[in-house]
């Protein structure tokens, strides 16, 4: 397995990592006692600027420019409010920060409040993460008795609550704005933007929220400085390392920091420890959670153009371009939260459609007609084609449904159903023309992998 | 019969309660404590969480209807969750929840024979790197074939005492 810095992830190994006492001699807390005694907030957030890092919950926008967001002229504190609602399919590294290293995170919200100037910060957990939710919470109660949260933290002026809110399992509450509902205790349905949540977000305050990893990097980012941090990516404007995710058909599925700028083969390949049959080869990817269209490892790279975003890569396969947030999106896909899902060559690629607009149908929350419908009638259409009750035809009823959810919604659910659910169809075309000739075979997923034993692992 | 919280829980949403700038806020939270403590939520936990707050029942119950979590008919003393979403799914996930269904004799949201377990089936759990998985109360159980799964099922099964108003086959068909 090739050797890579580990930054984010290097307390995972301690005994009782998740306890003050197993890492206080480790250096946690330095960095927030510097950010209260020593530094300007000013400087933390120059840092996080400069460190740019593109936000780790999906959407890859930068932290440092979010934060700039916030009205200067405000007079009343903005919130910080994380983001640990972690749920969307194929994703499960966030609950390896609050299950190993909740100090991290803790640390990293303390910066961020000093930085923003927030007083009050709520950790949105989805409920089912039960041991994450014991942990931070005990974290966070040996952090208050050593007087690192609460009204002086450091001895400094600058009053820091930090709460965990737990989620009731719904999807949608990873969007912000109906995280922000749900933290209200309301039904969790997005809200219009504008205004946007920097300006008015939780209890109608100013307010920034940011992924678990983006803001337990901050300690780090400070530590190295923010170009040095910048600079253990392979890429330019998406720094830093981060946690990669694998899962399905790989022999060693887990979560592994890697430098940003990783290609999809060395993923699968090198820290997923390969394909998990060997008689079996990589048919297809989804890169970054389900809302990711999926990639082929057949398909080539064409930018002969010089100023194309993607030229140095011509000619090679999709799978070694390296995952950055610019880079994937011009591939025509997302990177997401950089968790992929693997599959071989026994999978059928209508039974994956149908299991993944299962979910969203489940979890649109209903409030726009499109999505709500929308959802409701992929699934239908996949369920007929699995079953055998479909027609070939079904596939363009499928691309004409996607296609009228695309940007007529409130929030971003609906475009993150169609796309993936056009990649599909788009890459495996046949395949859906000829689930409605013939059906599915039954069991095509579950099958391919029977009978496994303790295989998974975690970095 | 109207629903009361126990002293000891009446304390934790007193301190809730301070956490907020909106006594609205600890409505999620004050559910859970009262699912935990009833099994469910019933119209009498509804009642009292929206007296408790401040609300009309109907903006409490449009919140219970919104998440899955909240369970909205009596459950038996365990429930297992069992998830179904993609990297369980390429795992075998699908062949747990139907072997689940032959042991149990039911279907989804449905109760096993003896009282014991409520089988449902979950979205992602955030767990894929070790699937196929299951939750069962507050457990995660990752990495299962159906020989480990129903091992643990068998110690949980000879560790549950059902008592007839736990039992939500009771009184029903």
């Amino acid at each position: 397995m090739p050797d890579f810095p580990i930054i984010l992830s290097n307390r995972y190994k301690v005994p009782q990592s998740w306890t003050l006492r197993a890492i206080e001699s480790l250096g946690a807390y330095e960095m927030a006692r510097k950010a209260f005694t020593e530094l300007e907030p000013a400087a933390i957030a120059a840092e996080v600027k400069d460190a740019n890092i593109r936000g780790r919950g999906g959407a890859g926008f930068p932290a440092g420019v979010k934060w700039g967001f916030l009205p200067k002229d405000s007079k009343v504190a903005p919130y910080l409010v994380i983001n640990a609602d972690e749920g969307e399919p194929g994703t499960f590294k966030d609950r390896t920060i609050m299950e190993r290293d909740p100090h991290r995170l803790i640390e990293g919200c303390l910066m961020t409040m000093r930085a923003i100037g927030a007083n009050v910060c709520y950790i949105y957990v989805r409920c089912e993460l039960v041991t994450s939710i014991k942990r931070l919470e005990s974290a966070i109660e040996e952090a208050r008795q050593k007087g690192y949260v609460g009204e002086r933290p450091f001895g400094v002026e600058h009053t820091a609550q930090i709460y965990v809110h737990m989620g009731a399992g719904a999807y949608i509450c990873g969007e912000e704005t109906a995280l922000l509902n749900s933290l209200e205790g309301q039904r969790g349905e997005p809200r219009l933007k504008p205004p946007f949540p920097a300006v008015k977000g939780a209890f109608g305050a100013p307010t920034i929220v940011n992924n678990v990893e983006t803001i337990a990097s901050v300690p780090d980012i400070v530590r190295m400085g923010g170009k040095a941090w910048s600079a253990q990516s392979r890429l330019p404007r998406d720094g830093g390392t981060r946690l990669y995710g694998v899962s399905g058909h790989v022999k060693k599925p887990g979560v592994y920091e890697a430098p940003v700028g990783l290609t999809m083969r060395e993923l699968i390949y090198d820290l997923g420890g390969g394909m998990l049959h060997a008689d079996r080869p990589l048919k297809a990817v989804i890169p970054g959670g389900s809302s990711t269209p999926v990639l082929r490892p057949g398909d080539i790279v064409h930018a002969p153009e010089d100023n194309h975003p993607l030229h140095p890569w011509h000619g090679k396969s999709h799978i070694d371009v390296p995952m950055g947030v610019d880079t994937y999106r011009a591939l025509g896909t997302m990177l997401g939260t950089c968790c992929a899902i693997v599959m071989d060559s026994s999978t059928n690629m209508v039974d994956v459609a149908c299991n993944l607009m299962h979910f969203y149908s489940h979890e649109s929350c209903g409030q726009c007609t499109p999505c709500r419908e929308g959802t409701g009638w992929l699934h239908d259409v996949l369920k007929n084609l699995v079953t055998g009750k479909g027609r070939p035809e079904d596939v363009d009823l499928l691309v004409d449904v996607a296609n009228n959810m695309m940007g007529n919604t409130i929030c971003a659910f609906a475009d993150g159903t169609a796309m993936p659910m056009l990649g599909f169809l788009q890459k495996f075309r046949e395949e859906f023309i000829e689930a409605g000739r013939r059906g599915v075979p039954a069991h095509t997923l579950g099958a391919s992998a029977r009978a496994l034993g303790a295989l998974g692992g975690m970095a | 019969m109207t629903f009361t919280l126990s002293a000891e829980s009446e304390k934790i949403v007193d301190e809730l309660l301070t956490r907020y700038p909106q006594k609205r806020a600890a409505c999620l939270p004050l559910l859970h404590l009262c699912q935990r403590q009833e099994g469910w939520v019933s119209p009498d936990v509804v009642a009292y969480v929206a007296q408790r707050l401040s609300l009309a029942t109907s903006e409490v119950q449009g919140v219970v209807t919104f998440y899955t979590m909240y369970h909205q008919q009596p459950v038996a003393p365990n429930v297992v969750w069992v998830c179904r979403t993609l990297s369980c799914d390429l795992r075998g996930g699908r062949e747990l929840q139907k072997h689940l269904e032959k042991r149990f004799g039911c279907g989804l949201n449905g109760t096993s024979q003896d009282g014991k377990f409520t089988l449902k089936s979950a979205e992602c759990l955030a767990a894929c790197g070790q699937a196929p998985m299951v939750q069962i109360n507050d457990e995660y159980h990752e990495n299962l074939s159906i020989e480990s799964l129903d091992k643990i099922v068998d110690e949980i099964a000879a560790e549950t005492v059902v008592t007839a108003r736990q039992n939500p086959t009771n009184g029903k068909s």
